[in-house]
Formats: structure tokens, sequence, C-alpha cells
């Protein structure tokens, strides 16, 4: 029986011929990722096991973004003690603000994550560098822990389901469309266990910030990891960034899936995922009079620059609706200086929208925008969870940047066509 | 080993925001940290939980977030096992990687209702619900993880292979 492309890394990286789904094995791990929020409980049961050494200091990556630039002395601890592990261990992947960027926007643009390789990371969304036809996922403190100290992860073999994509999407739909639609197909858990493969014409006419957006949110499937080809456009993008031999991988064409789901992308429409779980999607056509007093565009999900292109693409010319504070941040310190030298961040300011440093803060609740009682936001971030982005009563609507722009000009939810 | 203990029950897709909320993550002292445990969906929880008691819920528990604080501050308020119909597969790592007994049951995570007395037993995988009279079969852990949950964890477990 042949592989899928997840198997094929999987199998390569256990030195193995072949795997079967349900397989337990053990693997080496190309980068062990951590951020300031899980890099300290990582380092504690690091140290407390009693491991005094790491397996090697450049394939591990700590990224201070969560609640960066620190936004109270609790933070700042968890910081100081990343960076003094860095610094003990001569981390070289060492990110801290300046040269930060949020984490999963940050590590593809550096070159660190690369097609066919093995990275783990102490953040659920790690699953994003799946748009390299990489394999990634996300693990706790503790498997970040036996990953900087051994090198190796343990791992259940998934099975897979394919996503065969076909035709164009039309103007004004992105990446996030894409998922967000795929997500109200087959729920919260519908891909529990399992990798995301896509595949199909319709790869070749997404960007890669398109792929990145979509990987990233396969873990609100409940997968695994989210898995493209490796074409043109991911050679492209890895040109200059990635300085080392790579192994592309591609699945067999026997390999098995437990379903095929065929996406037509000529047929979507702006897609809103309605709180509480980002399976509760509409179409903009459907969703009704929704009044918002918060628009937030950014995040490891939809901070690049094709996001930033889009946000402004709307916001030229245009002030967003009274009452609605808009908070731009764009992902890392290159794409903030690519929305200044191209002009975007004054569209942005002079659109009334505040464009701030990189950070996950709102998405989280954690600070630059965080929600109170009662209030609503359209938001381009990843979960709409009770409590997410601050007072439990609050809502938020997962929107792509041109429906979240658009929304922001409006004061409710609407699609770019609207305006 | 066998635990008992009144049940806390909950439904599909409690996701780790509500059982430990973003807001309180910057909080290094674990005690302090569950002190916050489910606030965001059941208030009563840490008032009323004691040492024993069990977490039934139905599909896909855990979904969400990587934060291993999930399963720590349910740990540290001294839950002695979880019990759903299924969990989302990184707060499953988690949980064994901790040492925080899960256990999948669909028949059980159905049945069992809150303020249940239940014991469990994690050699057979027996469930008893001892309020309704029922007992109910967990699919019992490969042999790789129950080397994990015997040597007390992932770490562990890897000191004593000698890594």
């Amino acid at each position: 029986m042949g592989m899928t492309m997840t198997q094929k890394i999987l199998a390569h990286h256990a030195g193995l011929e072949s795997v079967a789904a349900g397989q337990l094995i053990e693997a080496n791990v190309d980068l062990n990722l951590a951020n300031d929020i899980t890099g300290p409980v990582a380092i504690r049961e690091l140290e407390k096991a009693g491991f005094d050494r790491v397996f090697d200091n450049q394939k591990i990556a700590l990224v201070m973004d969560h609640f960066t630039p620190n936004k109270d002395i609790k933070s700042a601890q968890q910081c100081l003690e990343c960076r003094e592990f860095a610094k003990k261990h001569g981390i070289t992947n060492f990110f801290d603000v300046g040269e930060m960027g949020i984490e999963h926007a940050l590590l593809p643009e550096k070159g660190l994550t690369a097609p066919g390789e093995l990275i783990i990371g102490a953040d659920s969304h790690t699953c994003t560098y799946g748009a390299l036809g990489a394999f990634s996922t996300g693990v706790g403190s503790t498997d970040l822990a036996a990953g900087m100290a051994t090198g190796k992860a343990w791992f259940k073999v998934p099975s897979a389901i394919q996503f065969v994509l076909k035709g164009r999407k039309a103007p004004w739909i992105s990446g996030k469309d894409v998922i967000l639609h795929i997500i109200g197909l087959i729920g919260v858990d519908g891909a529990l266990y399992q990798s995301m493969e896509f595949t199909g014409e319709g790869v070749q006419s997404l960007s890669m910030d398109d792929r990145f957006t979509i990987c990233n949110m396969a873990i609100e499937a409940g997968a695994k990891n989210g898995i493209f080809p490796v074409d043109q456009a991911t050679l492209d993008y890895i040109g200059g960034r990635v300085k080392r031999n790579i192994q592309v991988f591609e699945a067999d064409s026997d390999a098995e899936y437990t379903k095929t789901v065929e996406i037509d992308l000529s047929t979507l429409r702006p897609t809103v995922a309605c709180p509480h779980l980002p399976e509760n999607t509409k179409t903009t056509d459907e969703i009704g009079h929704i009044e918002i007093q918060q628009c937030v565009i950014g995040s490891c999900t939809n901070g690049r620059i094709d996001d930033m292109r889009i946000a402004a693409d709307i916001l030229k010319g245009r002030h967003v609706a009274p009452g609605v504070r808009t908070i731009i941040i764009p992902a890392t310190q290159a794409v903030y200086l690519q929305c200044i030298e191209e002009g975007l961040a004054k569209i942005f300011i002079q659109a009334g929208a505040i464009v701030s440093t990189p950070t996950c803060g709102p998405c989280l609740g954690g600070h630059m925008g965080v929600l109170a009682q009662g209030e609503r936001s359209v938001s381009t971030t990843n979960r709409n969870f009770v409590g997410r982005m601050g007072h439990i009563t609050s809502e938020i609507y997962l929107a792509s940047p041109a429906v979240a722009a658009a929304s922001a000009v409006k004061g409710c939810i609407c699609s770019p066509e609207d305006l | 080993m066998v635990v008992n203990g009144t049940v806390f029950k909950y439904g599909d897709n409690v996701d780790t925001d509500v059982i430990i909320p973003a807001r309180y993550l910057n909080i290094a002292d674990v005690k302090e940290l569950s002190s916050h445990a489910m606030e965001d969906i059941d208030t009563e929880f840490v008032k009323k939980v004691q040492p024993g008691d069990i977490v039934v819920a139905t599909r896909n528990f855990g979904c969400g977030s990587s934060r291993e604080h999930a399963p720590l501050v349910l740990r540290e308020n001294q839950v002695s096992c979880v019990i759903a119909t299924s969990f989302a597969r990184i707060f499953y790592r988690n949980a064994i990687n901790i040492g925080l007994p899960i256990l999948e049951c669909e028949a059980a995570a159905n049945a069992i209702q809150a303020g249940d007395q239940v014991s469990v037993d994690f050699d057979t995988g027996v469930i008893t619900n001892e309020t309704r009279g029922e007992t109910y079969q967990a699919a019992a852990f490969p042999p790789f993880i129950q080397s994990i949950i015997k040597a007390g964890g992932l770490l562990k477990s890897l000191k004593e292979r000698g890594a």
C-alpha cells in the first residue's frame, strides 16, 4: 500500500522504509519551537528532569511573540527566563523584540522551515509550515522539552483526508475563506488525529501566503497537520531563504485516504466563522446585520504581506466607521517594514486604523485589543472560543483580511463587494 | 490502581481557552494558575472540586491551543482522571506526558452525569458508575504509552531509557 505525503516524511525521519497509519514511531526532529508562554514551562520541565544540555543549539527556535513587548511584569519574567536559557545554551535562533515576529510567519521567512523537514512546536499553530511541504505539528511543553534534549519525538502515524482543490478563486477570496469553508464542512474535530493533504490543479492558484493561512488553521479542524505539495511557488519562496539541501516528498499514487473532499475554489464566497466555534461558518451573504466595535487584522493566520496588501486595497481612500477600533498588526519586522515602504502603513493610519509592532497580543486576549463585556470583533485570527479575546460575553467573528477591512469601513460584517 | 470521585460533566469541544484562559498564562506559579481552572465555563469548579474528582466530557475535549497549562491545572486541582468520547490530539499527548490519566470511552461519556460517583480501574480500563450501578469498558493504552504513564511522564521515561 502506498503512503501519503505526511507518512513519507515521517518514515524518512524515523529511518524506516515505510510506515502505516496507527503505527507508533520515534522520529528525528529538524526544528523545535517554543514561545514566551510555552518556552518557560518546557525549560522548567527540562531542568527538573535533570537534562543539563540541549541536543543541538541550532535546531531550537525561541520566539518572544505572545505577550511582547512585555505587557506586565509577569510576562517580562517569562521572557527573561527564555533569554537566560538561550544564552546559557547558545541557542542561535532566539528572537527577541526588534528581531522577532509572530513565530509562524517568522520561521518560514527566516528560512528555518523547509520542504521535507519535520518540525515540532509548543504552539498549536505550528502546523503552518505544511504550506512548504514540511511535516509540522503542535505539541506541548513536555514534548518540546524532550525534543530539545534528545532531538526526537514520538508520533502515532496519522491517516489522511485528501482535499482536491479545483478551479480558481474569485476576487477577494483568499486562503482564509478556503479553510473556513472546509472547517464549516467537516467540523472542529472533522480531521481529528489525521493529516489534511491538499492537492489538485487549484493549488497553483493559491499564493504561498494563502497556503500558510490554510495550513495554519488545520488544527482548527482537529488535524495533526496540513500539507501542500511542493511546486514552483514553494521553490520560489524558499529561494534565497533556505540555504541547505532540501528533500521533496510526494504522496504515492496509491496512497490511502480515509476520505476525499473536492473543493471548487471558484464557488467559494467570503466566509465568516461566528461565535463560539470556527465551524460555525456563514457566508457574508447569509450573515445578516452584525455590528462590530473592533477589527483585528494580523496574527499567525493573516499577518503576512498579501494580507496587508489586501487590507490596504480596501482601506485606501476610505475611513473606518465611527466606533470601530481597527488594529492592524504586521506579523514580522520584515512585513512591517514592507508596509512602510509600500505606503500601506500610511493608508492604514489615514483610514483611522492603528499599526502595531508584531505581537500575538489580541488573538488570545493578551493585550493590544482586549474586548469588554458584550463587545464584538471581526478578526483575521484563528479562534473564536468563549473569552478568547477578552470578556466571556464578548464575541469574535473570524474572517479574511478583505472581509475584516470592509467590515471596519461599514461598521458591520460585510463583503468587500458591499462597499 | 483505582481512583474514585464525584463527576464534573461538560459537553462537546471544551477548549483549552476555557480550561485555562490565556489571560492567565503569564502566571508561572502552578498553584495560582490552577485557581482559574475552568472559570470561563464553570465558576463553581475550583470551589467545589475535591481530590480524586473526575472530569467527564463528550467530543473533542481539550481542543485549541497546545498549552500544557490545561492538563496541569486539572492535575493541580487533584482531578484523578478525565473521561471523554474523544480528546483533541495535543491535549491527549500533554496529559500522558505530564501523567494526568485520561480515558476515551463513549458509553461512559454519554451515560455519566454531573455529580455521579465514579471509580476507574486503570489496569483493566473498567469505569464503574456507583450512582447508576453501571460499568463501561475503556480501551487500553498501547504498551509504548503505558510505559510513559508507568514512568510518571515522558521525561522520566526518557531518563529511564538512558537519554
